[in-house]
């Protein structure tokens, strides 16, 4: 074989297929890194102590990018409802013989980004942080963003450094959820940062898939991954996020169009065209969440009559307020969106039939003489509110169009969620027959129980419009009592059937959480949850 | 003289009293504070609980006195919303708005002068219509819009400037070179917009004014040359619109939220923002104070930068 040939030979073609297959992997491995940044709407970075503030977003980014909770919302599918899997517990039980008993067995090896261990002694600190105004590590400003997301907590006890004891304040089905909001901090590391949560914020330690490398207050975050996991399909691909706090939406797209950032979090539907046409892509998905009017039902309200609610529902044209929407929403026929297992089977459907919604009306005595007057509370922007003012005068065109007259009293959202709070009976509201507040259906507690139980009525809690009904309390009682997660699921269903069918709220749409990024950005599965997570995520040089 | 600057310094006391007592009432006059900490659906208990963690079950007129005692020892006390020392957050975000502000206003005062300048010597012609347009549109048109424009063409478009932030590693090491010279170009400009506009009409207003008095038309009678005439018009020019300026760097320092907030500047406008939307009532004192104070000392400066130059204002 001549030189020549040898060069050409097999054992060269091998070589250079193998040489083919190591840089493909290697040019994998490279895309399969990168700095990604991600604009958001808060005003500043959520707080990195633990507990964040900003809502979800904060839990989102950076909360469950730093910690862990004990159990786990499953973010890896787009396809269904997140459910709840094991996080730093590995399982978890109620006691037969008492059921406000729970046992969990915590998960063993974990690590806190400082080497300390996770254990029960570490729970038990956590747990103190926002119940025990009287140990050192108590703060009343964590204690402000937590507790009410866990109304069923009495007391935790250790059994053995990886066995506790969790105790309710009545049986309580809904703990598994409520306690998903405790973000676990290394008690070593508050230590060593002086016991003080303000300075430990600047340095935190999790057990999360991100590791905080830097932080500016109203500037940025920089996180880089935890590759010591202990769940090792969660340690991030990236090398490192930067989270860019820009509240108006203007400044968010202009750095998203300008290259200045990767992501952005809720662009404003009148820039989506503009988005596109640059060559970036619009993720969405439906996620827990719905855009409603929340009916008044004190004495004399013309919501009092289920004619009038469901003439409502009715008059509504969904399919028009997508449509302002830029088609990024989901026209909503019920407080969860239909396909979800908590749906149920409801015989009133909320569609369009403006025929079906006058002839109710007149059934109910009223006529174009005597038209329905009603005052709802809205605000002129919020958390969650999406377009509040638009999407609400097209409802008031709808609503006029079948003889439902609508008075908006538009006030600042602090001040609108201040009213809510005081509820349907109190003289700030100035007799107004509703409220337009978007909510997070993400847990069954959140979705129905804190609007349909009649003792928590305001001010002791946000049914705000008093509704009571003994029938639904009965339903109510009966889901807070499921620890089988089937029967749950068939007993919330059986409260959204009934919820549907007396028309309890006016529904419109779901938000489905549009968030732009560019086409580099690759792995983004966008869970149908608040939560999402960033570690499949990769970026393409 | 130091009497004077001593008598204006004394008068900064209770205007400094009257402010905080001002920015207290209307604060807690728009609602509860701890309603704007504590999550929506917060039981009643966790709100009394908090309330008094906080010091806000206390009497609005002891909660006052109580942070004006602090205040006076230095000390802001802490966000309610990020439990960070108000003073340090202050001390963060000043230097930033400092350079934003001295920056427009430098561009607004040069730019300002010159077509004001321009203007009022040549009065009727071309140059003092484009001037005057100018400057009407400069006062006129909403910054925040103009600052979102130039983002669009500058940064969105051209991609020559970037469209947010303070540098690339936030506001940390700031330099007075390129890369981050180039974050403050188009907030700077959006900012000087307002004073350009108004020191051009003052400029042009008094040039105009001066230019039509006796002594002018002596020291051209006596045959100087034009610049030499222009030198003598320029220094009566200049008390006026030292205060003017003055003014306007005060409006900046405390008025830019708009702009920081397009621009994501950290400063104290985008600081007062976050505050006033949270209701976080010690960082609002905190900046609120510290703004009016601005105002305060810079008018303070003006006066005796003015009493200085125009030794008419000495006299009188």
């Amino acid at each position: 074989m001549s030189p020549r040939n040898k060069l050409l030979g097999p054992r060269f073609v091998t070589g250079i297929f193998a040489l083919m297959i190591v840089s493909g992997a290697l040019a994998h491995d490279a895309r399969a890194q990168g700095h990604l940044r991600i604009g958001m709407t808060a005003n500043d970075v959520p707080l990195t102590w633990g507990q964040p503030d900003n809502g979800f977003e904060g839990y989102r980014t950076p909360g469950l990018m730093i910690y862990d909770s004990l159990i786990n919302f499953d973010l890896t599918s787009a396809d269904k409802p997140s459910g709840l899997i094991p996080g730093l517990a590995e399982s978890w039980e109620v006691s037969k013989a008492d059921p406000t008993k729970w046992t969990f067995k915590l998960r063993r090896g974990v690590k806190f980004h400082d080497g300390s261990e996770f254990n029960a002694d570490a729970v038990i600190f956590n747990m103190d942080r926002l119940f025990n105004d009287k140990a050192p590590q108590y703060s009343a400003r964590m204690v402000s963003l937590t507790n009410f997301r866990l109304p069923a907590y009495k007391s935790v006890k250790k059994v053995d450094d990886y066995t506790i004891e969790f105790e309710t304040k009545s049986t309580d089905a809904f703990w598994p959820y409520q306690i998903c909001y405790v973000l676990f901090a290394s008690p070593k590391q508050w230590e060593a940062t002086g016991k003080d949560w303000t300075k430990f914020a600047e340095s935190p330690s999790g057990t999360g898939p991100w590791k905080l490398t830097a932080l500016k207050a109203r500037e940025l975050a920089e996180l880089v991954p935890n590759k010591d996991h202990w769940d090792k399909s969660r340690v991030p691909k990236l090398d490192k996020v930067t989270l860019i706090p820009m509240p108006d939406p203007s400044a968010r797209t202009a750095a998203l169009l300008s290259g200045q950032v990767d992501w952005i979090e809720a662009p404003s539907p009148d820039a989506m065209k503009r988005i596109k046409s640059s060559g970036f892509e619009i993720v969405s998905n439906i996620y827990p969440h719905i855009w409603s009017w929340h009916l008044n039902r004190v004495e004399g309200s013309p919501w009092n009559d289920i004619r009038v609610r469901k003439a409502a529902n009715l008059a509504i044209d969904r399919k028009g307020v997508v449509e302002l929407l830029g088609g990024y929403g989901v026209e909503a026929i019920g407080h969860v969106p239909k396909g979800d297992p908590w749906f149920g089977t409801p015989s009133f459907v909320p569609k369009t039939d403006v025929g079906a919604a006058k002839k109710l009306l007149a059934e109910a005595g009223y006529s174009e003489q005597k038209p329905v007057k009603v005052k709802m509370l809205i605000s002129a922007s919020g958390s969650g509110q999406m377009l509040p003012l638009q999407m609400n005068e097209y409802i008031q065109q709808n609503l006029k169009a079948v003889g439902i007259e609508v008075e908006f009293e538009v006030v600042e959202w602090q001040a609108l969620l201040d009213l809510w709070r005081a509820g349907g009976k109190s003289p700030q509201i100035k007799g107004a027959h509703g409220v337009n507040i978007s909510y997070n259906t993400q847990d069954p507690y959140s979705t129905f129980h804190r609007f349909l139980r009649s003792d928590l009525a305001a001010p002791a809690g946000v049914n705000f419009g008093y509704y009571s009904d003994p029938e639904m309390d009965k339903l109510l009682q009966a889901a807070q009592a499921s620890f089988d997660p089937k029967e749950l699921e068939a007993n919330l269903a059986k409260i959204h059937t009934k919820m549907v069918d007396d028309a309890l709220f006016v529904w419109v749409v779901h938000d489905v959480a549009p968030r732009a990024m560019s086409k580099k950005v690759k792995g983004f599965v966008q869970s149908r949850n608040w939560f999402q997570s960033l570690s499949p995520v990769t970026l393409d040089k | 003289m130091l009497s004077y600057i001593l008598r204006r310094v004394l008068y900064t006391v209770p205007i400094a009293l009257g402010v905080t007592i001002f920015v207290f009432a209307l604060i807690h006059l728009s609602g509860d504070p701890i309603n704007a900490v504590v999550a929506p659906d917060a039981t009643a208990e966790t709100v009394a609980k908090l309330k008094k963690d906080y010091g806000f079950d206390k009497p609005l007129p002891l909660q006052y006195l109580l942070w004006l005692g602090k205040a006076l020892h230095g000390d802001f006390g802490y966000s309610i919303v990020n439990s960070r020392p108000v003073l340090a957050t202050l001390l963060l975000a000043v230097p930033n708005t400092l350079i934003l502000a001295c920056c427009a206003t430098l561009i607004g005062f040069t730019l300002g002068a010159l077509l004001g300048g321009l203007a009022g010597f040549y009065q009727g012609r071309l140059v003092d219509k484009l001037a005057t347009g100018l400057g009407i549109a400069g006062v006129s048109v909403p910054h925040y819009w103009l600052g979102m424009v130039l983002v669009i063409v500058f940064a969105v478009e051209l991609q020559l400037l970037p469209a947010t932030g303070m540098g690339p590693g936030g506001s940390s090491g700031w330099e007075w070179d390129w890369l981050h010279i180039k974050h403050l170009v188009l907030p700077a400009v959006t900012l000087s917009v307002i004073p350009c506009g108004i020191i051009t009409r003052t400029v042009r207003a008094t040039v105009a004014e001066i230019l039509n008095q006796e002594f002018v038309q002596a020291l051209r009678a006596k045959g100087l040359l034009h610049r030499q005439v222009i030198r003598h018009v320029v220094k009566n020019v200049a008390p006026t619109v030292l205060a003017v300026m003055g003014l306007q760097l005060g409006y900046l320092l405390g008025g830019s939220i708009l702009v920081e907030t397009v621009f994501n500047w950290p400063g104290t406008g985008f600081l007062l923002n976050d505050a006033i939307f949270r209701r976080d009532i010690p960082m609002l004192q905190g900046t609120i104070l510290l703004l009016s104070m601005f105002f305060v000392v810079l008018n303070l400066i003006v006066d005796i930068v003015q009493t200085m130059v125009d030794p008419r204002m000495r006299r009188s």
